[in-house]
């Protein structure tokens, strides 16, 4: 990983500065003119506040950009995973823009796709883990670390799980769920993410960063803490639980 | 004595709806269908909250039977005084179309909560 950075700043000296200095600040306002100016303009302004006397220039400096663009025809290639072709960490070819940009975009989002998503649409939580416990029990092995995720009691979403699915279960020694009946990966994702809907988004800005606390007279309040909203969210009830296989002693 | 007219329609005091900020029932108002695993891949559905008083359960159950072609049972439910149907087989979406449709009971969606995965 450090090696790569490492690689990565003598690559593509310039623009990679650019980029550094223009992403953390251009979020919804995200200018590509700006980003354009500044690989070029470089040596003379870095500051990133100056915004408005940049939009400005970059006005006189659009036209040049055109001019380059033509000069710049020879196709640039090369794995920029490998680092091959341009993307050679001797190579002294000027990257093209849109050829930084798609790979600034394929590092984010492997690197980290929290950055690169906003909204809570691609709130993403690691995938449980099921596996099969003999014939009647199913093992959801990583509910503390998906709990972690979201910030939320393993007994809560433990309670939740087992009122949803409408069975029970235990916890064993590795801190693994094991849950009363047969279910598939897909189902115990179903009633997950029916939890985070209920108990982890937040309703007024949908940010999954909110904490669940016991406010005043046994109420549970989901606080967000993005946007500071609070409401209150139902306890968790089993509600009817119908009396499976227990005919026989009756009737005996 | 002049009735207040905004508040005839509306319970200013009924909890608003998450989303819409509509008032939405009492969560005891709720009808809950649930799934819950017997033995092997068999399942069964228990709809808890219709009122009984309102709607003839031995007809309803009638009619699950015949359409949904399974065994079903009314389970006196001890907390409360009504009762629950109990279904053989997942039968959730069959009840929850049952519930919701015009030609049947006609009930706000809002009302229903589907349980399970
Ligand atoms: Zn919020």
């Amino acid at each position: 990983m450090f090696k790569d950075l490492a690689k990565k700043k003598k690559k593509s000296k310039k623009p990679k500065e650019g980029e550094e200095a223009e992403t953390p600040a251009a979020d919804g306002e995200f200018d590509p003119s700006a980003l354009k100016k500044k690989k070029k303009k470089k040596p003379k302004t870095t500051d990133a506040d100056d915004f408005e006397a940049k939009l400005a220039e970059v006005g006189a400096v659009e036209k040049e950009d055109a001019e380059e663009e033509k000069t710049e025809e020879p196709i640039q290639e090369g794995d920029m995973e490998k680092g091959t072709g341009i993307w050679a960490h001797d190579a002294t070819t000027p990257i093209k823009y849109n050829n930084l940009l798609k790979r600034f975009f394929t590092q984010l989002h492997s690197h980290h796709p929290d950055l690169a998503s906003t909204g809570s649409k691609s709130y993403k939580i690691p995938p449980p883990q099921c596996l099969r416990e003999g014939n009647r029990k199913t093992i959801f092995a990583n509910i503390s670390e998906i709990c972690k995720r979201m910030k939320r009691s393993d007994e809560h979403v433990t309670q939740f799980l087992f009122a949803e699915l409408g069975t029970s279960g235990s916890v064993d020694g590795s801190k693994r769920l094991v849950i009363k009946g047969r279910f598939q990966q897909k189902q115990i994702e179903n009633v997950l993410r029916r939890y985070i809907m209920e108990y982890v988004t937040c309703k007024t800005c949908r940010s999954p960063d909110t904490e669940l606390n016991k406010g005043e007279n046994r109420l549970y309040f989901v606080t967000c803490n993005s946007c500071g909203s609070r409401r209150s969210v139902t306890a968790i009830k089993t509600g009817f639980s119908a009396q499976i296989g227990k005919r026989k002693r009756q009737q005996g | 004595m002049s009735i207040i007219e905004n508040l005839k329609d509306k319970d200013p005091f009924a909890e608003a709806d998450d989303d819409s900020g509509e008032k939405v029932h009492k969560s005891q108002d709720y009808i809950h269908i649930r799934i819950q695993q017997r033995n092997g891949r068999k399942t069964l559905t228990t709809v808890q909250g219709l009122n009984n008083q309102k709607f003839n359960f031995d007809l309803i159950i009638k009619h699950f039977k015949k359409k949904f072609a399974c065994n079903g049972t009314i389970v006196p439910e001890s907390s409360t005084h009504k009762e629950v149907i109990q279904l053989q087989g997942d039968q959730r979406k069959n009840v929850y179309e049952f519930l919701t449709s015009k030609d049947f009971l006609n009930m706000d969606a809002k009302t229903i909560k589907v349980h399970g995965f």
